[in-house]
C-alpha cells in the first residue's frame, strides 16, 4: 500500500525512523504522528550523561529527520484508546484519528517508585524525558550535599557517573550482589564495582531501600534501608528500569501488558489468541516480538538500535506485506558509556551460562568477553575495545562454539567461568 | 543544525574530532562526546565529519529555513 | 559461478595488469575468500574483509613461519619484506606489531598526532601546495608527480615530525630510495639491497641524533612529544622503537599520499564533469575525496598472517598463511555499493577501506585528506585546461601502493 492514511502512535526514535522509512519507501498518502509530550522527536542516550554535565542543554538534542519528514503532528496529546473494529485511535483530548494502517511506537517510561506519596517528594526524580533530564540537571545545579541513587543498571550508572563528574557526592544502592549485575553478570558488574568506587561512589550492593522520608516542607531528607539504617539525601534518583506504555491499549484486544506488546517477526501486533492484525504493528521499546536467534524468544528491547532498525522494518511489512519484510532478526545491540568506560554489547546475555575474557585484560581496562549457553555463542561485550567487536557478529549469529575465536594476538587461553547471571526462570 | 551519531557503529577511529574539533570530542578512549545541535555556521565542518566517519555513524538535517531566517 | 583460477592474485601483482586490476578483482570476488594456487589466501568481498580486519587470529605480525616453503610465497616479493627485513633485526614499527604491542605504540604516536597539530597543517599544507604551482607558473606541460604529489607529503611529514628544514632535502634523498625497496625487483638486485640497507643505516643514525636533540631541546613537533612523553602505562617509548616510528611515518605519510593525490587527479580528468563540479564548488572536496579512497585507494591490500584457523562462510582459512586483504576489491564489491565501478562522490554510506580499518586504521587519515583537498581543489581550480598526455599512464612496480608514475598534464598555463 501506498497511499491511505498512517497514524504513528508514539513522536520518538521509533516512530520517527518508521515514519521517514514509510515516505523513503514511496508511501504518499497521509502521515500522522502522535506524541505525547510536547517535543519534537528527540534523542534520549545524551540525558543521562553529556545533559546532566551541563555540556549538552536538554532541549538541544532534537533528531535529525524531523524537519524533512512530510507529516502532521499531534504532539502533547497521549493515545488514550485504540478501537480495533472501527480502524481508529483514540487520542486524551477526545480527538478520533482513522487509520488504514497503525504504528504503535510507545515506547517505555520510568518505573517509578512504588509509594507514590514518597515518589511525590520533591529531591525525587526518574529520568526518561527530555523534562526528567531539565529538572534533575536543574536539581544538580543546586549542589545538593548527597545524591542517591536507586538502581545500579544502566541508567543508574551513568547518572553516577555524570554526578561524580560534577564532583557531588553520589551513593548508589542496588539489591544485587554487583552493578549492571542483571544485565551483564556480577562478574563484569564486579569490575564496574571497582570502577565505580575508584570513581568516589559510595556503592551500596546487596542492599534495599524500604522507604524515603522527606521533611515538613515535602522534601526527601533520607532513605530507610530495608536491613536497618538510613542513608541522608537531599536528591534521589529513582532508576529501576521501564515499564512499557500499554495502558492504553487495555481493552483493545491486543496482547499487552507491562512488558510490552506482542507481535510477529512482521512487527504486526498480535490480538490475545496470538492472531496478527493486519493494520497494526510495533515497533521499539514497547514491541515484544519473538527474536529467531534466540528460539523465538519473546524480547522487547529497550536498544537505541533497535528502534531505528525496527521502524523501518515494521514501515517495509506495512507498504509491502509481511512476507516481503520477513522476520525481524536484527542483531541486538547497545552501548553505555560511564566511568570513564564504553561499554558495548552485541546479542543478548540473558540465560548465558558461561562467559569467557578472550581479548585484552581487565587489569588494563580494555578487554572483550564472550557469554556462551550450552555451548553456543550468545553474546559479546567490549569495555573500551569497540574496535575488537565487530568480529563477533558472524559467531553470534551463526550460533558459533562456545568460545569462538580463540588462538588471537593477545588472547590468553580462554578458560570459562559463569557469568553470574541470573537464570532465566528467576529472570 | 541537527545531529545524531549512532554509537553502536561507532569504533572511536576520531576523524570527526580532526574534522570538527568544536563539536565532537572523545573523552577517555573512546567515549564520544558531541554537540547535537551545532550552529549552522558550522555546516562546512559538519559535513567534513559525517563524509569522514569510517562507519558513516554521524547523521545531519540542516535547518534550511532557520538558515534562511538567520 | 565461481572462479578456480588459481592464480588471480599473481596476474594482479604482474605489472601487465597495473593499469587496471579491476576486472582481476572482480573474477576473485566470485569466492570472496580464495586460496591461491601458491598457497597465499586472498579475501575480495566486502564483508570477508570487514570481519577479517577485526579478527584477533589475523596478525599483523606476518613473517611467514619457518616451515613454510620459502619458494611458494610470493608476499617474499611484495613491497613490505624488504623494509622489513631490515627493520624486524631492530624493532618493528607498529603497523607490523599486534596487541598488546600495538595498542601502546599506536596510542603514543596518536597522543602526539593532536587536532591541533594536525589541524595546524592545513594552512601550511595549502601555502606549501601554493608554492608547487608558483614554481612551475608558465609552465605548459606539468608532471603531477614529481611537481606536487611526490614533494609535498615529504615535507609535510617532516615538518609533523620536526625535522630542522636544512635537513628536508636528505630526506627527500631517503625516502626516494627507500621507495625502490617498494619494487620486487630489490628482491633481487643486490646492487639496490646494499644501497637501501645503507640509506636505512643512515636514517637511523639521523634520527638517533635528532632524537638526542629534542630531548635535549624539545620542541613543539612529533618527535620531540615522543621523546620526552612518558605513557602511564607504557612509560617512554625506546629509542629503537621510535627511530622505527619515525621511519615508517616518513615513508607511510609519503608514500600512501602521492597516490591519493594522483590518482585523485587521473580520476577526475577521466570523469571531467565531476571535475568541473569540484572546481565550481570546492566544498565538494571530502565527498569526492572519501570516493576516490573507495574508487581509486592509494594502498590496495595489506598482507596478514593467520594465528588460528579462520572459518569465513563455508570456507576455512588455515593457520599460518599469509593473508591478503584485498582491499581495493571490497571496495568495489557490488554486494556492498550499489553500481561500484561508478565513480559517483554523491554516493552516501560509503564505508569503505582506503584507510583500512579497525585497530590498524591508517593513523594519519586527517593528515591524508588535508593534503588530497589542499591539492586537487587547488589543481582543478589553477591548472588551465589540463589534458592528460598518456592515459593510463605509467605505473609504479607496487601493486599495493598501486600509483602512476608520473601523470604528465598539457596545460594552457597555470593560474
Amino acid at each position: 500500500m501506498r497511499d491511505g492514511t498512517i497514524v504513528v502512535a508514539g513522536a520518538s526514535l521509533a516512530g520517527l525512523r518508521g515514519a521517514e522509512a514509510l515516505r523513503r519507501g514511496g508511501f504518499s498518502g497521509r502521515l500522522i504522528l502522535v506524541g505525547d509530550e510536547p517535543h519534537l522527536p528527540y534523542d534520549r542516550p545524551p540525558l543521562s550523561k553529556h545533559v546532566l554535565t551541563g555540556e549538552v542543554a536538554a532541549g538541544a538534542t532534537t533528531l535529525p529527520g524531523v524537519g524533512a519528514l512530510d507529516a502532521e503532528w499531534r504532539l502533547g496529546t497521549p493515545a488514550a484508546g485504540l478501537d480495533r473494529a472501527g480502524r481508529s485511535l483514540l487520542l486524551a483530548d477526545g480527538t478520533r484519528l482513522p487509520f488504514d494502517r497503525l504504528l504503535i511506537a510507545t515506547g517505555a517510561r520510568a518505573r517509578p517508585w512504588p509509594q507514590a506519596d514518597e515518589a511525590r517528594l520533591a529531591g525525587v526524580h526518574t529520568l526518561r524525558g527530555r523534562d526528567d533530564a531539565a529538572a534533575l540537571a536543574a536539581g544538580l545545579a543546586a549542589r545538593p550535599g548527597r545524591v542517591l541513587i536507586l538502581g545500579a543498571g544502566f541508567i543508574g550508572g551513568e547518572v553516577a557517573s555524570s554526578i561524580r563528574a560534577l564532583g557531588l557526592p553520589v551513593t548508589v544502592v542496588d539489591p544485587e550482589p554487583a552493578p549492571l549485575a542483571r544485565a551483564l553478570g556480577s562478574v563484569l558488574g564486579g569490575f564496574m564495582a571497582g570502577r565505580m568506587e575508584a570513581s568516589g561512589v559510595d556503592l551500596r550492593p546487596g542492599t534495599r531501600v524500604a522507604r524515603l522520608e522527606g521533611d515538613e516542607a515535602g522534601r526527601v531528607r533520607r532513605a530507610h534501608l530495608a536491613e536497618g539504617g538510613t542513608i541522608e539525601a537531599d536528591l534521589v534518583v529513582v532508576a529501576l528500569g521501564a515499564v512499557r506504555n500499554t495502558g492504553w491499549l487495555a481493552g483493545s484486544g491486543l496482547s499487552a501488558d507491562e512488558g510490552g506488546l506482542s507481535c510477529d517477526g512482521a512487527c504486526r501486533a498480535l490480538d490475545e489468541a496470538g492472531r496478527p492484525d493486519d493494520a497494526i504493528f510495533a515497533a521499539g521499546d514497547v514491541a515484544r516480538f519473538p527474536h529467531p536467534l534466540y528460539g523465538g524468544r519473546p524480547v522487547a528491547l529497550e536498544h537505541w538500535g533497535n528502534a531505528v532498525a525496527q521502524g523501518a522494518h515494521a514501515a517495509r511489512a506495512m507498504l509491502d506485506g509481511p512476507d516481503a519484510a520477513g522476520a525481524y532478526a536484527e542483531l541486538p545491540a547497545f552501548w553505555s558509556s560511564q566511568f570513564g568506560l564504553n561499554i558495548k554489547s552485541l546479542g543478548l546475555l540473558e540465560g548465558a551460562d558461561a562467559m569467557a575474557i578472550v581479548q585484552g585484560d581487565p587489569g588494563t581496562g580494555r578487554f572483550l568477553a564472550v557469554y556462551g549457553h550450552e555451548g553456543r555463542t550468545i553474546a559479546a561485550v567490549s569495555i573500551n575495545a569497540g574496535r575488537w567487536l565487530p568480529a563477533y557478529e558472524a559467531p553470534i549469529r551463526e550460533g558459533a562454539p562456545f568460545p569462538p575465536i580463540t588462538g588471537g594476538a593477545d588472547q590468553p587461553a580462554p578458560a570459562p567461568f559463569p557469568p553470574g547471571l541470573p537464570s532465566m526462570q528467576a529472570a | 543544525m541537527r545531529v545524531v551519531v549512532d554509537l553502536n557503529r561507532c569504533q572511536a577511529y576520531a576523524q570527526c574530532c580532526y574534522a570538527a574539533p568544536e563539536r565532537f570530542v572523545l573523552q577517555g578512549d573512546e567515549i564520544l562526546a558531541y554537540d547535537p545541535a551545532p550552529p549552522a555556521a558550522e555546516r562546512a565542518a559538519i559535513d567534513r565529519a559525517v563524509q569522514a566517519c569510517p562507519v558513516r555513524a554521524i547523521r545531519v538535517e540542516h535547518d534550511e529555513t532557520a538558515e534562511r531566517a538567520a | 559461478m565461481t572462479d578456480t583460477d588459481g592464480t588471480l592474485f599473481a596476474q594482479v601483482r604482474d605489472p601487465e595488469n597495473r593499469a587496471d586490476p579491476y576486472p582481476l578483482y572482480t573474477r576473485l570476488r566470485a569466492q570472496p575468500v580464495a586460496r591461491q594456487d601458491d598457497g597465499t589466501w586472498v579475501a575480495s568481498g566486502y564483508a570477508a574483509i570487514r570481519a577479517l580486519l577485526h579478527d584477533p587470529r589475523v596478525s599483523s605480525e606476518d613473517l611467514p613461519p619457518a616451515e613454510h616453503p620459502a619458494t611458494g610465497n610470493p608476499i617474499k616479493d611484495f613491497f613490505v619484506n624488504p623494509i622489513k627485513d631490515w627493520i624486524t633485526d631492530r624493532h618493528r614499527p607498529f603497523i607490523f606489531r599486534d596487541p598488546p604491542d600495538h595498542g601502546l605504540l599506536r596510542r603514543q604516536v596518536m597522543g602526539q598526532f593532536t587536532v591541533a597539530r594536525v589541524r595546524g597543517m592545513k594552512r601550511r599544507t595549502e601555502a606549501l601546495v601554493d608554492e608547487c604551482l608558483r614554481a612551475r607558473a608558465g609552465a605548459t606541460r606539468f608532471d603531477l608527480v614529481d611537481d606536487l604529489a611526490y614533494p609535498l607529503p615529504v615535507t609535510v611529514i617532516c615538518e609533523m615530525l620536526g625535522v630542522p628544514r636544512e635537513d628536508e632535502a636528505r630526506f627527500h634523498a631517503w625516502a626516494t630510495q627507500l621507495a625502490t625497496a617498494l619494487e620486487p625487483e630489490s628482491r633481487n638486485d643486490e646492487d639496490l639491497r646494499a644501497r637501501n640497507t645503507e640509506t636505512f643505516d643512515a636514517i637511523a643514525a639521523y634520527m638517533r641524533d635528532l632524537i638526542r636533540e629534542k630531548r635535549r631541546a624539545p620542541a613543539d613537533d612529533m618527535l620531540s612529544g615522543l621523546a620526552t612523553t612518558k605513557d602511564a602505562q607504557a612509560g617512554r617509548m625506546s629509542d629503537p622503537d621510535l627511530v622505527a616510528t619515525a621511519i615508517l611515518l616518513l615513508i607511510a605519510g609519503h608514500e600512501t599520499t602521492v597516490n591519493l593525490i594522483t590518482n585523485g587527479m587521473l580520476t577526475l580528468l577521466r570523469h571531467p564533469d565531476e571535475l568541473a563540479r569540484l572546481r565550481a564548488d570546492p566544498e565538494r572536496a571530502p565527498r569526492v575525496i572519501e570516493e576516490l579512497l573507495r574508487y581509486e585507494p592509494p594502498v590496495h591490500f595489506r598482507t596478514r598472517l593467520t594465528r588460528a584457523p579462520i572459518p569465513v562462510g563455508d570456507v576455512t582459512i588455515p593457520e599460518g598463511v599469509p593473508l591478503v586483504l584485498l582491499f581495493a576489491a571490497g571496495n568495489r564489491d557490488p554486494a556492498r555499493f550499489p553500481d561500484p565501478d561508478r565513480f559517483d562522490p554523491d554516493r552516501e554510506d560509503n564505508q569503505h577501506f582506503g584507510f583500512g580499518g579497525a585497530l590498524h586504521y591508517c593513523v594519519g587519515a586527517p593528515l591524508a585528506r588535508i593534503e588530497a583537498e589542499a591539492a586537487l581543489t587547488a589543481l582543478v581550480a589553477r591548472l588551465r585546461e589540463p589534458r592528460l598526455v598518456e592515459d593510463p599512464p605509467p605505473y609504479r612496480a607496487g601493486a599495493s601502493l598501486r600509483g602512476p608514475e608520473r601523470l604528465l598534464l598539457d596545460i594552457r598555463g597555470i593560474a
